[in-house]
């Protein structure tokens, strides 16, 4: 009986840790969407309070959508993080099955030619690769559609080993019988790869898209060195340039950051089982 | 039979070269060119360094008497420091106790993962919020609990602080959820039988899961010692150029300072590949002291 008793404490306590942790992560983005609808000058001694009655503004979004162009910044990094993720699982799908399939001569050195990219930290390409691009004419210049390029290309071949990595252990585990069918059936390599491989791959695939799509969208690094023009910012470019000019309008930095957080959450609580999949499989990734 | 259709390898070349023409020219091609530009003389980004500095190295003699350089190694060996026993020591702890409760498992597996998810520009900002010295979060529930003078979570000594406790937080949810995925593959009966020989809640994490987490745990200290070395975006918005007086510069962030704000372009390619060289060095400290058994 005792120890019944005891290990219901002991139950008790365990659940008190846990939800004071789950606590720190939920709280402070309550906070901050609570405080984007109050005046700035209310934050100050009010912060835990409800926005209700008086308290309640919708100035911090005015304002936040007068200073800053919410949607442009919206309309970039999904158009980066979409290409970067397409491009991503188009090019490293097909390099994994000739991996995964082909044995040739030096098999083994492309393989590890693949690996050894992963490890290259951003840091260490970022400066080499804006020269070349400058060169090109496709870095820095006032074309929307070119500047969007000159990130994505670096994006697509940072996260490129990672994915091959991944497709490739998961299309060596596929049956090979399949694709014997399809050969008697008189297809080619190509549409063996087409009509077989990329239908069975689709889980691997989610996985990669996820995982490439997240990181590119959340850069700052790499972003920052491609789009410095403000009319051209992506999301953490605008989120970065406005803490540096408006970061004492506590109320609108507030709203913004709202602006931001809020929509990943609601993606996040719908697609949370292949999001949290995605990016425990990119932790191979340098 | 298998090998029949992979028998003319000729489409091998056509699947595996825009990949590959991708990673060289981004990847191996800019790696190789950025050791060379951390030999150049460059003022401006994206213009190519036409001559050698004089003499050559020059950028290496000025890292060793740079005592910037010698602050953000620190910083950086401190933010590892910080990521493996804060990060993975909270997760283990954490991914423990959800493995001993009933109800709620994937309820905390969603709210402690989320944060990885916002963009660590966003969490910087909201961040500075929260710790900002007269409004903030933190000063404020100080405050309700009876401390008398407000701390300026910036200032100069508490300032690391206050930039790595939230990259340490950032994190605990994903080290969180490869454990508790380690602790759903250990069986049962393991847990059964020892329950029936008399081993308490304590004793059987003590003597069965930990020492079959052991691998999984390596996998983590290693992930996050490497990890550290990429942290960047978060400490740039909390605390840009290295603020309060250049002491909170970081490996990768310091690199940053040198290539966009000071446009000594070459000096920040010669701290880049001092990362390179700092990433290899540690891996293969910490490969060898986390080495994986087999059992």
């Amino acid at each position: 009986m005792t120890k019944k008793v005891k290990s219901s404490v002991g139950i008790v306590v365990v659940y008190v840790l846990l939800i004071i942790w789950a606590l720190t992560t939920i709280y402070p983005i309550i906070w901050v969407i609570q405080n984007s609808f109050k005046a700035k000058d209310k934050i100050l001694g009010n912060s835990f309070a409800m926005p209700v009655g008086e308290l309640f503004t919708m100035a911090n979004y005015r304002k936040a959508f007068k200073t800053v162009d919410v949607f442009g910044a919206y309309k970039s990094s999904l158009f980066i993080s979409t290409m970067v993720a397409l491009l991503v699982i188009l090019l490293a799908g097909m390099g994994a099955y000739a991996l995964a399939r082909y044995k040739f001569r030096g098999s083994g050195l492309v393989y590890s030619l693949v690996v050894g990219a992963m490890m290259f930290p951003a840091f260490a390409t970022v400066i080499s690769v804006f020269q070349m691009e400058y060169a090109w004419g496709i870095a820095n210049t006032s074309s929307w559609f070119l500047n969007m390029l000159s990130v994505i290309l670096p994006q697509v071949a940072g996260n490129m080993a990672f994915a091959m990595v991944v497709l490739t252990g998961y299309i060596k585990g596929l049956p090979i019988e399949l694709e014997e069918a399809a050969y008697m059936e008189g297809c080619n390599t190509f549409q063996i790869y087409y009509k077989v491989i990329m239908p069975l791959t689709k889980p691997s695939f989610a996985t990669v898209a996820i995982f490439s799509f997240l990181w590119s969208y959340n850069d700052l690094f790499t972003q920052s060195f491609f789009l410095r023009r403000p009319d051209m910012y992506s999301i953490t470019m605008m989120l970065n340039s406005i803490s540096a000019k408006e970061g004492t309008d506590y109320g609108m930095m507030a709203a913004v950051v709202a602006l931001i957080i809020v929509p990943v959450i609601i993606v996040y609580c719908c697609l949370q089982k292949y999001i949290i999949k995605g990016m425990i499989a990119g932790a191979v990734k340098g | 039979m298998g090998a029949n259709i992979y028998r003319n390898k000729k489409p091998a070349l056509v699947f595996l070269l825009p990949a590959f023409l991708f990673m060289i020219v981004f990847l191996y091609y800019p790696f190789i060119k950025n050791i060379l530009n951390s030999f150049m003389e460059i003022k401006r980004l994206g213009v190519a360094g036409t001559k050698f500095n004089s003499p050559w190295y020059s950028n290496y003699v000025e890292m060793f008497q740079d005592p910037n350089v010698g602050t953000s190694i620190k910083n950086t060996l401190l933010m590892m420091l910080v990521t493996l026993i804060g990060q993975v020591g909270i997760a283990i702890v954490l991914a423990l106790m959800v493995d001993n409760i009933g109800r709620g498992k994937g309820f905390f597996r969603t709210v402690f993962f989320f944060p990885i998810v916002i963009s660590a520009t966003a969490l910087g900002l909201m961040f500075n919020l929260i710790f900002l010295y007269d409004k903030g979060m933190v000063n404020q529930i100080l405050e309700t609990l009876g401390k008398q003078n407000l701390t300026d979570w910036k200032a100069e000594g508490i300032a690391l602080f206050t930039m790595m406790l939230p990259v340490m937080w950032q994190y605990v949810g994903f080290y969180f959820v490869i454990l508790v995925t380690g602790l759903n593959n250990i069986s049962d009966e393991l847990y059964e039988a020892a329950k029936i020989d008399g081993a308490t809640a304590l004793q059987r994490v003590r003597y069965i899961s930990i020492p079959l987490l052991h691998n999984v745990i390596c996998t983590c200290s290693v992930l996050a010692v490497t990890g550290a070395l990429k942290v960047f975006d978060l400490p740039w918005v909390m605390f840009p150029k290295g603020m309060p007086l250049k002491s909170t510069f970081l490996t990768g962030t310091y690199m940053y300072y040198h290539t966009m704000e000071t446009k000594n372009v070459d000096y920040g390619a010669a701290i880049a590949v001092l990362i390179v060289v700092l990433g290899i060095v540690l891996a293969k400290v910490v490969n060898s002291i986390f080495r994986e058994k087999d059992y």
